[in-house]
């Protein structure tokens, strides 16, 4: 049991580390794009939209440099809907993650495909499932779904002729 | 060759007395062989492809009942196992294939999926609820999430008893 | 004589697209000049699905994600449910956690290098030497859950049972076996001549590229990235073991191919040495019966394909608010139009097989 106690202590240390590396990264943005950051919580970091694409390219290419966009998708909050990007860099062995809050009425982000290719396919599924249009994205087409439909089936109020709900007991 | 009772479809056989030759009616036999050399199309859709490939490798040995011979274009083809989830975008290219498919032709249902959206039915806004809904007639229903291989060459031996029982369509 | 430029279409029925692909080529002469992957044909809406299912009712879903290597589907998800819950499974648990993941890595990556030798002309015989090896694994798991092919075994805290008794006897006998059987298979395909001329430099991805579109797995690694998370970010018991992880230099379709290959004999290392420390205990934690995840967390482990990632956020009820899969096929897969343009139609099946891709979760 010794064993799995010093264990557990390197990875509280290992967390701890991180968490502080995170918070250098959040502070470095704060400093370099003031009023970019909208919230900060252990977790994540929420950016205004408009700065997105900096923000984007200082993390790519500054020197903590996030050479990775791990992943992307949305979360459908009703009123608004949260666009989640988790980024990674392996030279400092972070995910950050951060999340753009997009008005319901106003749908509308920078694409990040001119910094990461992985950004294009993630982009097309988002836009496919959410309805969220990403600006300056060359091909933004469905990607799951047939052309023809024009509703977004993970948006909550989502509704559709044929689909049946499992019955709750 | 000497009429052994014990082979299959024997019943539509009728010995002459003395003679070395035996009389049957074309469709019984023509059914009878038929049953036996069933060409499956090579036609993966999800999970249950890769029971229907591990029932064509050796361990399981699909050719024992005459169907191991796997074509990739459905114009060689007899039976078409859906093997797998049918979601809405490949409804129609399961139709066109099965259209292209010559008579006669048969198509077995592999897995839940196939047979009725299985796991997928409910709160599923793209998944077909079974093959029959693609306008495909099916003669075999091979239940299972997936089914097992044994279960596979079970069906596949029911359906060569439905051709050799006449009930199969004639061309 | 004059050529000129042809549009046909690869997929979605194609015995070598590896499921429901479709393939946009344009093509002069038999030279590919872009190749337009269009997908969807496999999509099950299973990230909808998950928000009317508890965390226990989803790994079935687990399973038929990835159905080459259920047993990892189910252990990152079960993971990621108890980074989010603040349960750890006991260590008897993460134990057999690691047999079973490696095992059916080693299952996956049979099926990988056997239908890549078949996309390249070895009809058959590759194939079924595979499937014969894989189905020992499968028998063993038969055996531990009683499926082939989708398990649902893990659970959130553990494993739904314990080894029964035996098996561990037949995974001995798998390793021995298997060992044997690697050595033969790298006479049979490493050395043959038609194997290698046919698949070196084929279809080369460069480090940089393979990094900016989120590849990830052996496919990264055989671009001379030493990058795995079993190692960089140890998971479950695997600071414990000894192994490697290879790489490639070239990033080509036979690096892709070879590192699977030796990927194998480091997965039995490690079986061997997981089933000689097999720890004592109760195979499952003492969890709740209902789960109520708050928050969100994003957990990711290394499958067989890459990085299986999934990120769950709940609200407090039984049900997950949102479940995002991100699956490793679904960005190894976006980088082949650049990997593809030049060469031959035959060879654009050969760069489709060593990447190895599974239908079921790009769609998902």
């Amino acid at each position: 049991m010794g064993s799995l106690n010093s264990r557990k202590r390197l990875e509280a240390n290992r967390e701890r580390r991180l968490n502080l590396d995170t918070a250098a990264i959040i502070q470095s943005i704060k400093d370099r794009f003031p009023g970019a950051v909208a919230e900060q919580t252990p977790g994540w970091v929420t950016i205004n939209k408009e700065n997105l694409i900096d923000v984007a390219r200082f993390l790519k290419d500054g020197p903590s440099e996030f050479s990775s966009l791990h992943c992307l998708t949305a979360v459908d909050r009703k009123e608004t809907v949260e666009v989640v990007y988790h980024f990674y860099s392996f030279k400092q062995r972070i995910m950050l993650t951060v999340k753009v809050i997009l008005p319901n009425a106003d749908l509308v982000i920078d694409s990040l495909t001119p910094l990461w290719g992985a950004a294009d396919w993630l982009e097309r599924e988002v836009y496919d499932l959410f309805g969220v249009r990403f600006q300056n994205h060359h091909d933004l087409r469905r990607i799951m779904n047939p052309d023809s439909w024009t509703d977004h089936p993970l948006r909550k109020d989502f509704k559709m002729a044929g689909f049946i709900p499992r019955p709750v007991k | 060759m000497a009429v052994n009772e014990k082979i299959l479809g024997s019943e539509y056989i009728e010995k002459v007395p003395g003679g070395g030759f035996v009389l049957a009616r074309t469709d019984d036999l023509f059914n009878w062989a038929k049953g036996a050399s069933l060409w499956p199309l090579t036609f993966g859709l999800a999970c249950c492809a890769i029971e229907m490939m591990a029932t064509g490798a050796s361990h399981f040995d699909i050719d024992r009942f005459g169907s191991g011979v796997f074509r990739a274009s459905p114009r060689q083809c007899d039976v078409m196992i859906v093997s797998g989830t049918i979601c809405i975008k490949m409804k129609e290219t399961i139709k066109r294939l099965y259209d292209q498919m010559p008579e006669p032709k048969y198509v077995i249902a592999m897995g839940n999926c196939a047979i009725s959206g299985g796991i997928f039915y409910h709160d599923s806004y793209s998944v077909v609820k079974g093959v029959e809904e693609t306008g495909i007639p099916v003669d075999v229903f091979v239940a299972g999430c997936p089914p097992r291989p044994e279960n596979l060459l079970h069906g596949i031996i029911k359906l060569q008893e439905k051709i050799r029982s006449k009930q199969g369509k004639t061309a | 004589m004059e050529l000129q430029e042809l549009i046909i279409n690869m997929g979605p029925q194609h015995p070598s697209t590896h499921g429901v692909l479709y393939l946009q080529l344009k093509l002069n002469g038999e030279v590919v000049l872009d190749c337009q992957p269009h997908i969807g044909y496999l999509h099950r809406s299973i990230e909808k699905i998950a928000e009317n299912r508890s965390l226990t009712q989803f790994i079935a879903f687990t399973d038929r994600l990835d159905y080459m290597a259920s047993m990892n589907n189910n252990l990152g998800f079960c993971l990621a449910a108890e980074k989010l819950l603040g349960i750890t499974a006991p260590p008897r648990a993460q134990y057999i956690r690691v047999i079973v993941a490696e095992l059916n890595r080693i299952a996956s990556h049979l099926l990988a290098i056997s239908t890549f030798a078949q996309d390249l002309g070895a009809y058959a015989t590759p194939l079924f030497y595979a499937l014969r090896d894989r189905e020992k694994i499968l028998q063993i798991f038969d055996q531990l859950c009683g499926q082939r092919l989708t398990y649902n075994y893990l659970r959130v805290g553990g494993v739904s049972g314990d080894i029964p008794v035996g098996v561990d006897l037949l995974i001995k006998d798998f390793i021995s076996y298997e060992r044997r059987m690697l050595a033969e298979y790298q006479d049979l395909l490493t050395g043959n001549i038609i194997f290698c001329v046919r698949s070196k430099k084929i279809g080369i991805l460069p480090k940089e590229l393979a990094i900016n579109y989120g590849v990830t797995g052996t496919s990264l690694r055989a671009s001379g990235v030493k990058w795995d998370l079993r190692k960089d970010e140890p998971y479950l018991a695997y600071d414990k073991f000894d192994f490697n992880i290879p790489t490639g230099q070239n990033g080509d379709s036979f690096d892709r191919y070879y590192v699977r290959m030796v990927e194998m004999e480091e997965s039995l290392k490690i079986i061997e040495q997981a089933l000689g420390a097999l720890p004592e205990g109760d195979p499952v934690a003492k969890v709740n019966k209902v789960f109520r995840p708050t928050g969100e967390t994003y957990m990711r482990t290394e499958n067989p394909r890459g990085e299986l990632g999934f990120y769950i956020v709940g609200d407090g009820n039984p049900f997950p608010y949102r479940l995002k899969v991100r699956s490793p096929s679904f960005s190894n897969l976006s980088v082949i139009s650049h990997l593809v343009k030049g060469l031959n139609i035959s060879d654009l099946v050969c760069v489709l097989g060593s990447l190895d891709i599974v239908m079921g979760e790009i769609d998902r």
